[in-house]
Order: C-alpha cells, then sequence, then structure tokens
C-alpha cells in the first residue's frame, strides 16, 4: 500500500462514515434531541453550541466543561489500567504457578465479568463511598479479566522443549519464571493490556453514572435530561480519541519494550 | 564417573482418552557411553531416539530397566534461544538460571564465543544470526551448563545441508577441545560416523538398539573418505534401508 493511500484511505472512511451520520440525522427524521448531527457535536466541542432548541444565544462553556470533566476521567482510566495491569499480570503468575488455583478461581474471574455494573455499584458506594476508589474498582474489574486471559495464554505457550532444556540446566520453577517465562509472557500483556485501555473508559463511564459529581460519565448523564445530546455525544467523541490514543501509546510501547515479538521466527522451523 | 548406562530399558506411554491405545517406545534398549566417549544413536523416526535422551537427562523414568548417568544437560534440535537477549546472555543463561550474577555469567561466557567462531557476534540477537550461529550459541550454553555429559538431539537437523556440513566439523573440533561424554542422537548416518567414536543402530518402535559399529578412524574426518563410506553402508545396512 502507498504512503498516500495509507494516509488518505482512513480520512475517506471517516469523512464517508460522518457524512452519512450528518444526512441521516439532517433528513432520516430522527428528532435532533435523540441523535445530534455530527456539526452540532463539532460545535459543542469547539465551544460555539447554539442551545438544540434554537432559543438560547451561543454559547462558550461546553469546551471548557467537557475539558474539566475529561481529565477526571482521564485520570481515573489511567490509574484503573495501571492498576489493573499490575494485578491481571500478577494474578496470571499465581494461575500459573498453581493449577489448583487455576482450576479453583479461572471459572470464578470469568464469571465475574458477567457482573452487570449497576447492580455492585450501591454496594461499592456503601463500601468505599463517592470518590476514586469506587471507580478504580470497577475500570479494575472490567480491564483486568482481558490482561489476566492474554497473559496467561502467554505463560502457557513457552515451549515445553525449552523447560525441558532449562530443567536440564538445574533451573528452579522461580528462575525459569524469572528469565524464561516472564519476559515470553509480556507480548500478552501488552495484548490484553490494548483491549483493557478500551474497555476501560467504558467501565469509567458506567463507574461515573453510578455515583459521582464529575467526569465525562458523569457528564453524558446530566447532559441528556438538559436536552444537550450534543454535548453528550462530544463527550463519547471524546472519550473515543482518549482511547484511540491510549491504544496507540501502548501500540509503540510494544514496540519499543518487545519489538521481538513481532519479528519471524528464524531458525525455529521444526 | 560412570559416563552413560542404561540397561534394557522399557518406556510406555499411555494415549490420552478413553480408547487408550498404548505406544511403546522404548523395549529392550541398552546404551553405554564411557566418559569422554562420542556415541551416536541412529535410527528411524519415531524409535525413542530423543525419549531415550530425556531418560539420560533425568526428564523422564523408564517404566523398567534403569538409566545411570552422570548429569546431562541437553541440546534439543531447535536452539531455542530467547529471542529478547543477547547472543552473550543467551549462552550465559546456563549460569544465570543457576544463580550467578549477571556481570560474572558474561564474563565466563565470553572466552567461550572467540574460542567457537562466535567472536564479534556477542551482542547480536538471535533473529540476526543465521541458522549455524545460532546451533552454536546454543551450543556454547550447552558448554556453559558444566556437565559432564552431553544429550545432543539432532542438533544439525533444521539446518540447511552445507551449513550441516560445516557445523558437523566444527562441532568434532569443538568437542576435540572441550572433551566430554556425548549421546548424539541424529537420522543422519553420515554425521554419526563423521562424529562418532561408536554408532548405535535402533529398531523402528519400539525403539532397541540393533546394531553397533566401533568407529576407529583418525580424526577429522571428511564424509568422502572410503572409510567412512564403508562405515556409512554398514550402518544404512543395519539400519533395513535398501541397499
Amino acid at each position: 500500500m502507498s504512503r498516500a493511500l495509507r494516509v488518505v484511505a482512513p480520512l475517506v472512511i471517516l469523512l464517508a462514515l460522518l457524512g452519512a451520520w450528518e444526512l441521516y440525522a439532517l433528513y432520516g427524521g430522527v428528532d435532533r434531541l435523540i441523535l445530534p448531527a455530527p456539526h452540532e457535536v463539532a460545535q459543542a466541542l469547539a465551544c460555539n453550541a447554539p442551545s438544540p432548541t434554537g432559543d438560547a444565544p451561543a454559547r462558550c462553556e461546553d469546551r471548557a466543561l467537557l475539558w474539566d470533566n475529561f481529565t477526571v476521567t482521564a485520570g481515573e482510566v489511567l490509574l484503573g489500567i495501571a492498576v489493573a495491569g499490575l494485578a491481571g499480570f500478577a494474578c496470571a503468575i499465581a494461575l500459573h504457578l498453581s493449577l489448583a488455583l487455576r482450576r479453583s478461581t479461572y471459572p470464578l474471574l470469568a464469571a465475574s465479568q458477567t457482573i452487570p455494573i449497576p447492580l455492585i455499584a450501591p454496594l461499592l458506594v456503601v463500601w468505599l463511598g463517592f470518590g476514586l476508589a469506587p471507580k478504580l474498582v470497577i475500570i479494575g474489574l472490567v480491564a483486568f479479566f482481558p490482561i489476566v486471559v492474554t497473559t496467561l495464554d502467554a505463560l502457557a505457550r513457552v515451549d515445553r522443549q525449552q523447560l525441558n532444556l532449562l530443567r536440564t540446566l538445574d533451573a528452579s520453577r522461580l528462575r525459569i519464571l524469572r528469565h524464561v517465562e516472564l519476559p515470553a509472557a509480556l507480548p500478552g500483556l501488552f495484548s490484553g493490556a490494548k483491549i483493557a485501555v478500551v474497555i476501560a473508559v467504558i467501565g469509567a463511564v458506567f463507574a461515573e453514572q453510578a455515583g459521582s459529581s464529575s467526569g465525562l460519565g458523569h457528564l453524558v448523564q446530566q447532559s441528556i435530561p438538559q436536552l444537550e445530546t450534543a454535548r453528550a455525544y462530544a463527550a463519547v467523541v471524546i472519550l473515543s480519541a482518549f482511547a484511540i490514543a491510549l491504544f496507540g501509546l501502548l501500540t509503540l510501547a510494544e514496540r519499543l519494550i518487545v519489538p521481538w515479538a513481532h519479528e519471524p521466527p528464524q531458525g525455529r522451523n521444526r | 564417573m560412570d559416563g552413560v548406562r542404561v540397561d534394557g530399558v522399557e518406556r510406555v506411554f499411555r494415549a490420552r482418552g478413553r480408547r487408550g491405545g498404548e505406544v511403546v517406545a522404548l523395549h529392550g534398549m541398552s546404551l553405554r557411553a564411557a566418559p569422554g566417549e562420542i556415541v551416536a544413536v541412529v535410527g528411524a523416526s519415531g524409535c525413542g531416539k530423543s525419549t531415550l535422551l530425556e531418560l539420560i537427562c533425568g526428564l523422564q523414568a523408564p517404566d523398567a530397566g534403569t538409566v545411570r548417568a552422570d548429569p546431562a544437560v541437553l541440546m534439543p534440535q531447535r536452539d531455542l534461544l530467547l529471542p529478547w537477549a543477547s547472543a552473550l546472555d543467551n549462552a550465559a543463561l546456563a549460569l544465570r538460571v543457576r544463580g550467578m550474577p549477571v556481570v560474572r555469567a558474561r564474563c565466563q561466557a565470553a572466552p567461550l564465543f572467540a574460542r567457537f567462531g562466535l567472536g564479534g557476534f556477542e551482542t547480536a540477537r538471535p533473529a540476526e544470526l543465521s541458522g549455524g550461529m545460532r546451533q552454536r550459541v546454543a551450543f556454547v550454553r550447552t558448554l556453559l551448563a558444566g556437565k559432564p555429559v552431553l544429550a545432543l538431539d539432532e542438533p544439525f537437523a533444521a539446518l540447511d545441508a552445507l551449513t550441516r556440513q560445516e557445523m558437523q566439523g566444527w562441532l568434532g573440533r569443538a568437542l576435540a577441545e572441550e572433551p566430554r561424554t556425548v549421546v548424539l542422537v541424529t537420522h543422519d548416518v553420515e554425521e554419526a560416523v563423521v562424529l562418532a567414536d561408536r554408532v548405535v543402530v535402533m529398531s523402528p518402535r519400539p525403539g532397541r538398539a540393533v546394531a553397533e559399529l566401533v568407529v576407529r578412524l583418525p580424526r577429522p574426518r571428511h564424509r568422502t573418505d572410503a572409510a567412512v563410506a564403508a562405515l556409512r553402508e554398514q550402518a544404512l545396512e543395519a539400519l533395513g534401508a535398501p541397499a
């Protein structure tokens, strides 16, 4: 693929999607309070948002409002990812080392992902209040699982012959872990983290809607009954951009930290 | 020092699942390797050669018979170098996994690089090395384990023919410098005759030793030597290859 095409193709697709949305919002017969047009969302983002009802003068508070709430949500997501990454990696190692632990708790971990957040949110509020802690728990809960799964799979993929070789080198279990299995698990950690950042953003929105006085999730929840649908959509655009940015950063970090994970396996043919 | 003594060993694998068939990998297998001797084991694919090496290395236990061997280190067919570590660190892994600090382990590994034709490649990562060079690094790692017995499992089978010949010559010289008890499993009869003091021929599964050829030829040997060719023919005949 030529360089120009690589730049142009995503732009064309994005513009086509936006164009289709714009046309549908304008002419599709859906109430603009339910589906705002992209240009209204852009206005909300750019601070010059007229009220959808058309009777209020242009206001400029949207951008500051969005930005302030974004910093709250971004902080929650970043901290939540860090917590989930550490806890997920540690948990994957523990499950890898102990078959009994894996047998007994892996199904429960899978089950933990089916708990609807609104169900446990009140409990978390009772336990942890309205501050940062319950958000971190919820973000950690949704982001933790993909990290455990991909890291555990990477640990399990270490070659059996490699382990045989290490045993004849008199390597102890812990040294095998440290010198071979942990580095081999890093690509798995990155794969899991790339999935996790995206769902962590969703997790943050749910966590804020369950009990919060700030954050983009809170703003979305507030904007709908205030008939500020464009602002709610603008918040979602910001969340999407944030998720893309985190995903990109992780991809970059992956290339720098585990470059060997993507090179062709030379001399490894049977 | 025992070298390696395998006596009347049987090894049976039970297939998983309900049908539960049994595969007898080895039956009545015996093998001796005196300390410092190079013994090659040749046989068809699936005759239990790798199982034999794992028994010698203590990675498996026999179902019958006895295995007595000095401490042995395995060198598998695939180099199994760690892709994230430099060539030097890969070789030094043998010392690191026994708890040696990184600087000392590197210092101890470095002189072997110069001696075994790896000088200048210390910092190269495995992906930057050719197949032959990777096997050299794997062999240095094997030597650094400091074990009296080397269990080499088709170490050059994954290499192209030219590199394989070159590496056979290299291994012959390396073992002349660093004598060890070697059990070399291979399906390349010529490789066996060129490198070994003794060639043991195994039957198809269930594997056992069916013939033994003593190679009393001066080293270095070449595959084109008439005596090597004659012994190769003998070994092939014992393997049951059509003449």
